[in-house]
């Protein structure tokens, strides 16, 4: 237990509950806008970000980071050039991503350890650096999707009306892409590239059987994922394990407990 | 309608020599037609006749091959009083999974290019609660929508497309796959705001009998396989107050 107030878990917990808000905040327009898959095809291009970082010796997150928006920017010129088969964007960059994050790991050799980590997560590697980081995101993810929710909420409803309502469609996409990005190279270091995305998605699922609204969809997500989050730290602090296993796998038991609870409810 | 913001027989619509292809398909070719103030279009044609291309056309979502068209005398792609055009999509364009309430949709009317940021005004929420009352939909403005019927459903994006009191509204397929009692509830109630608020409507459809017996049996233009109907407002209150009188008698 003495673990838990160590000064490393003690970080990994604050960046964990900054993640559990901005991963569901931006996980309920993807989800809703059936772009679910923009949350892995982004977690694997970070790695290779990440990997790179490694090579050359440069800051491995901010690596990502470049790397994962640069990647939503051709997500979003691929998804023009093949307007009916947008899917196609997705599977073309995530095998982009992995591609080069396996040419960068055969590249360098002796940091397997430390791309590990970003693979499945850890609570070991979240530095002060990375912590400012982590909240810098988290504020510019809350202002923007404050600033922007009732326009997003249109966008994610019925994207026709938003453009026949004069709104920015294009800015507010890639807006929503960019903070994907931002949101994900970030997260990977607690949760992992491989598990990121469920982050994303598995608390938003969880809401949409429960919300009848979408603030209250959007407010019971971040509810959820700080549960699984702080949940999920714990235990991985206290056995040891990675904690993007512990936190997904917790978020697959709400689930789970929640389609059963469902059942169980008169319709 | 704004009082006063319309002149006579204002150009609602303009479509000047109007084409669209899909590939080596013409779909559209050399359409000219001019909706005025007050008109009732309807535009009826087969599935793949190449009516909801020229719908989204002229709301600005598809650009023309060749041709122009302005809305409020604009071109559609410089167009910016989005405000005055209210837009009812295909019953199928939203997921009914949505988590949404109706009042939540309904107020997504107010959601345009000059409010952008701009939070939610008590004189917004009073336009809204103003609007579900005219529909009738104030009993369930908390109602999740994707949870309503297929008539109710219309009637919350009917109230979305006029929280804005728009000039123009435009229909795309507005009653697909609702039954047939709810679809002649839905017509009488649009025939009415058309007759009795001076509105202009266009509305894309492929229920020919029901078009026909609103509009005439004679379309006034054709293209291809699309044909238009229209009624001005002053027959079409002609029209309401005869059906009354028969009524009567």
């Amino acid at each position: 237990m003495e673990i838990l107030f160590s000064d490393f878990f003690q970080r990994a917990l604050a960046g964990g509950l900054l993640i559990g808000i901005t991963a569901p905040l931006i996980g309920v327009f993807l989800v809703l806008r059936r772009l679910s898959m923009i949350g892995d095809t982004l977690a694997h291009v970070t790695i290779a970000g990440v990997a790179l970082g490694f090579l050359t010796g440069f800051y491995p997150l901010g690596a990502g980071l470049i790397f994962a928006v640069a990647a939503s920017f051709a997500i979003e010129k691929l998804r023009k050039a093949y307007k009916s088969y947008a899917e196609l964007s997705i599977a073309i960059i995530m095998s982009g991503g992995v591609a080069l994050a396996s040419l960068f790991f055969t590249l360098g050799k002796g940091y397997n350890a430390d791309v590990m980590s970003y693979l499945f997560g850890s609570i070991y590697t979240l530095d002060n650096m990375d912590l400012i980081v982590v909240g810098l995101v988290t504020i510019a993810v809350v202002v923007v999707v404050t600033l922007f929710f009732k326009e997003f909420f249109l966008l994610s409803f019925e994207e026709d009306a938003a453009s026949v309502s004069g709104l920015p469609v294009k800015l507010l996409n890639m807006l929503i892409t960019i903070l994907t990005a931002l949101v994900i190279s970030t997260a990977i270091k607690i949760v992992g590239s491989l598990l990121v995305s469920a982050l994303l998605t598995i608390p938003v699922a969880i809401s949409l059987l429960l919300s009848r609204s979408f603030k209250s969809s959007v407010i019971l997500s971040v509810i959820i994922a700080e549960i699984a989050v702080v949940g999920g730290l714990v235990v991985a602090g206290i056995w040891n394990l990675a904690p993007g296993a512990t936190i997904v796998l917790l978020l697959i038991a709400l689930l789970a407990l929640t389609l059963i609870g469902k059942k169980g409810l008169p319709a | 309608m704004k009082p006063g913001s319309l002149d006579c027989h204002q150009h609602m619509i303009e479509i000047e020599d109007l084409s669209f292809s899909y590939g080596e398909q013409k779909v559209i070719s050399g359409l000219n037609y001019t909706v005025k103030e007050r008109d009732f279009l309807g535009i009826i044609g087969s599935n793949g006749a190449g009516k909801t291309t020229l719908l989204k056309m002229i709301v600005g979502l598809l650009p023309a091959s060749s041709g122009e068209i302005r809305l409020f005398g604009e071109p559609v792609r410089k167009f910016k009083d989005w405000e005055r055009l209210g837009y009812v999509p295909q019953k199928n364009a939203f997921n009914p999974l949505f988590p949404a309430t109706v009042r939540e949709v309904v107020l997504s009317g107010l959601y345009n290019n000059k409010n952008l940021i701009r939070r939610v005004s008590k004189a917004q929420q009073q336009q809204c609660d103003d609007a579900l009352e005219v529909m009738r939909i104030q009993d369930i403005a908390e109602k999740r929508v994707g949870q309503l019927s297929g008539g109710q459903q219309q009637r919350v994006f009917l109230a979305r497309a006029l929280i804005n009191h728009p000039d123009l509204l435009i229909l795309d397929e507005p009653t697909v796959g609702i039954d047939a009692e709810t679809q002649a509830g839905f017509f009488d109630l649009i025939m009415h705001m058309h007759a009795h608020h001076h509105m202009t409507f266009l509305m894309v459809s492929h229920d020919i009998d029901m078009i026909k017996n609103y509009l005439g049996h004679e379309p006034v233009q054709s293209n291809g396989k699309i044909n238009f109907y229209c009624r001005h407002s002053h027959e079409a209150q002609d029209c309401v107050e005869e059906n009354l009188q028969h009524t009567l008698v």
